[in-house]
């Protein structure tokens, strides 16, 4: 029997203290959020209702999700060719991509959006006025650092060379390479700077206001405005979204173990 | 007629060059090693074979067609790398799979072929598991039937085994060999271990700063060394320094030794005379030195298991011979002990030095 590992008291004492400091403010959101909007009266489910039963609330949510899946689509196709050509053939660019990836953290979103706005001005209709446009081209380059930063990484603890040159001496093309050998290989970096575009986008004001668009973030802003107890319900549904989005990344991230005969070990 | 063919195989990084113009045939089954310290270009011979490198210049024909320019997914050749090159994401009968996947194989003739490869190397009850999950042994030898699986023309292997320890790399270079003749495959092996090369191939081909020095079988690369460096690379050996005397003889540092190979060269000539330690006889001193032995004391006997190796100096230190005798003989002659070395004169390799000007003068102890 493997003796049980015994626990020093100043842990106990600073995992209760990290804890509370986590999950004090949601209790109190959550409290907060069960009062009667009229009578500020516990306990009530009225909040979550009204937010629920708000068609802006799923027409902000679905927009802003549709938005992050496009950005995540399009940083993934553009930037795990391109990281994995780097790392494969020039290495020596790495620190030149790495500080670009730095700009969108350098230059103040309200600058960025200013500046884009002013770019894509000419631009067709159908891009410059249309959130899936505008919107989306302006977070792949918000979603650059957190997406390249994580493909970096996830590249880095592979070995690219042999992997590649193991996969084309077996008779693999470069897209075959790619997809079959490489790709499932940095699924968890990929899947890890995925989330962090989905998360980014989710909460992102300044652009979405400016830019005039009625995203989810934008929504959210309007009923902690306009609506006292229920932005604790949106607080805490928001939340709700972003751990439904991180528990998604584990389980796929889990998926990966094989299935080993008794006594083969 | 030969299945590989490299011809005036150059090639150069910057001003660097790795290959100085390579020829060499292999024949269909063969096993040849590419033998040579690192940076000697072996790897760089083995990678423009398999594509994954451009020659600067020259030619590479298998099967008597040009594939200098193919791509290697198209080359059909097999190849086991040094670094582990599992596919991380597959199991053990996946990964073996996958060349016929990319063939396009029908999924139970794949999952058949896969399972009888990993059969052959000795892992069918590992086929479910993860490369995580087998030790390095085991991952090579997954690569190696990964390697097999796709019936390549050619089997390359880059020091595959350098990454496992000692007992495993024995084990697996002896499967190795016994796979390669149960195949027939025709296999380029490039290592840095000459025991390793010796022991398995057909052919050794000792390489030295973008060249072959040498090539042939283990024994006559053993027993008959071309150059100096193949010498020096190849196995322990004594290199004396001397000048040819009279009939069949030497002049070691002032010591007349007799050496058959001697005969017939101009007197005076200046020599490396070539001495396997295994054929130097050592025994203790009786007072009486015989005409070619060489009288001297013991500097060092170390324990090698059934052999031990003797490292015996003359009094004044000018000569210096290594003799590896038995065990059972060694234990009496401890450091110190006066004893007369001598080898047969029919055992030494004589090199002549006279084209050599820049060859550097040796340094008098034998490695």
């Amino acid at each position: 029997m493997t003796p049980r590992r015994r626990i020093a008291p100043s842990a106990v004492v600073w995992l209760f203290l990290g804890s509370a400091y986590f999950l004090i403010p949601l209790l109190a959101t959550l409290l907060f959020s069960l009062r009667n909007d009229q009578t500020a009266k516990c306990c009530t489910l009225a909040n979550y209702s009204y937010i629920l039963h708000d068609p802006d609330f799923w027409s902000t949510i679905k927009l802003s999700f549709i938005v992050a899946l496009e950005t995540i689509a399009i940083t993934v196709a553009l930037l795990v060719p391109t990281v994995y050509w780097v790392h494969l053939k020039v290495p020596r660019l790495r620190p030149l991509i790495s500080f670009l990836a730095l700009v969108p953290f350098v230059v103040a979103p309200i600058i960025l959006v200013v500046g884009l706005l002013d770019v894509y001005r000419g631009t067709p209709e159908w891009f410059y006025a249309q959130p899936y446009g505008f919107l989306a081209a302006v977070y792949v380059v918000l979603a650059f650092p957190f997406m390249y930063f994580s493909l970096d990484t996830g590249f880095r603890s592979i070995d690219v060379h042999t992997l590649t040159e193991a996969s084309q001496s077996l008779g693999a093309s470069w897209p075959t390479t790619l997809w079959r050998v490489i790709l499932p290989n940095i699924k968890a970096a990929a899947l890890a700077g995925s989330f962090l575009t989905l998360a980014i986008v989710m909460g992102e004001f300044t652009i979405a206001s400016l830019a005039q668009f009625k995203t989810f973030s934008v929504y959210v802003q309007y009923i902690n405005q306009n609506k006292t107890y229920p932005a604790g319900a949106i607080t805490l549904l928001a939340f709700g979204i972003t751990w439904a989005a991180m528990l998604a990344l584990l389980a796929v991230g889990r998926g990966r173990q094989a299935p080993i005969t008794e006594g083969e070990k | 007629m030969a299945v590989v063919e490299l011809k005036q195989l150059h090639r150069r990084f910057g001003e660097v060059v790795a290959l100085a113009g390579i020829d060499l045939d292999i024949g269909t089954g063969e096993f040849v090693s590419l033998l040579g310290p690192s940076g000697c270009g072996k790897t760089t011979a083995l990678r423009l074979v398999a594509g994954f490198d451009r020659p600067t210049s020259g030619r590479v024909v298998i099967d008597g067609q040009d594939v200098t320019d193919v791509p290697p997914n198209r080359r059909d050749i097999g190849m086991v790398f040094q670094a582990y090159s599992l596919f991380p994401n597959m199991t053990a009968v996946r990964n073996v799979e996958f060349g016929l996947r990319v063939r396009k194989q029908r999924g139970a003739d794949r999952n058949r072929r896969a399972l009888e490869l990993l059969d052959l190397v000795g892992l069918a009850q590992a086929a479910n598991r993860y490369p995580h999950q087998l030790s390095g042994g085991m991952q090579q030898r997954v690569a190696l039937a990964r390697a097999l699986a796709i019936e390549p023309r050619l089997l390359l292997l880059d020091e595959p085994l350098s990454a496992l320890d000692a007992k495993v790399r024995v084990q697996l270079r002896e499967e190795i060999r016994r796979i390669q003749l149960e195949l027939g495959i025709t296999t380029i092996y490039v290592t840095h271990d000459q025991e390793e090369a010796l022991s398995i191939s057909d052919r050794v081909a000792v390489m030295s700063g973008g060249q072959i020095e040498q090539i042939g079988p283990p024994a006559e690369m053993y027993g008959s060394p071309a150059t100096p460096f193949v010498a020096e690379f190849i196995g322990t050996m004594n290199r004396l320094l001397a000048t040819v005397g009279d009939d069949g003889s030497i002049d070691y540092a002032g010591l007349r030794l007799r050496v058959d190979a001697a005969r017939g060269l101009p007197r005076g000539e200046r020599v490396l005379c070539l001495v396997r330690p295994e054929t130097v006889e050592v025994v203790r001193a009786n007072g009486l030195v015989a005409e070619g032995a060489m009288a001297g004391e013991v500097l060092s006997n170390t324990f090698l298991g059934s052999t031990s190796r003797l490292r015996v100096a003359s009094e004044s230190g000018e000569r210096s011979i290594t003799a590896d005798i038995s065990t059972a003989q060694g234990v009496d002659l401890v450091v110190g002990t006066k004893v007369v070395a001598s080898f047969p004169p029919d055992s030494p390799r004589l090199l002549s030095l006279a084209d050599e000007p820049m060859f550097p003068v040796p340094d008098p102890d034998s490695r």
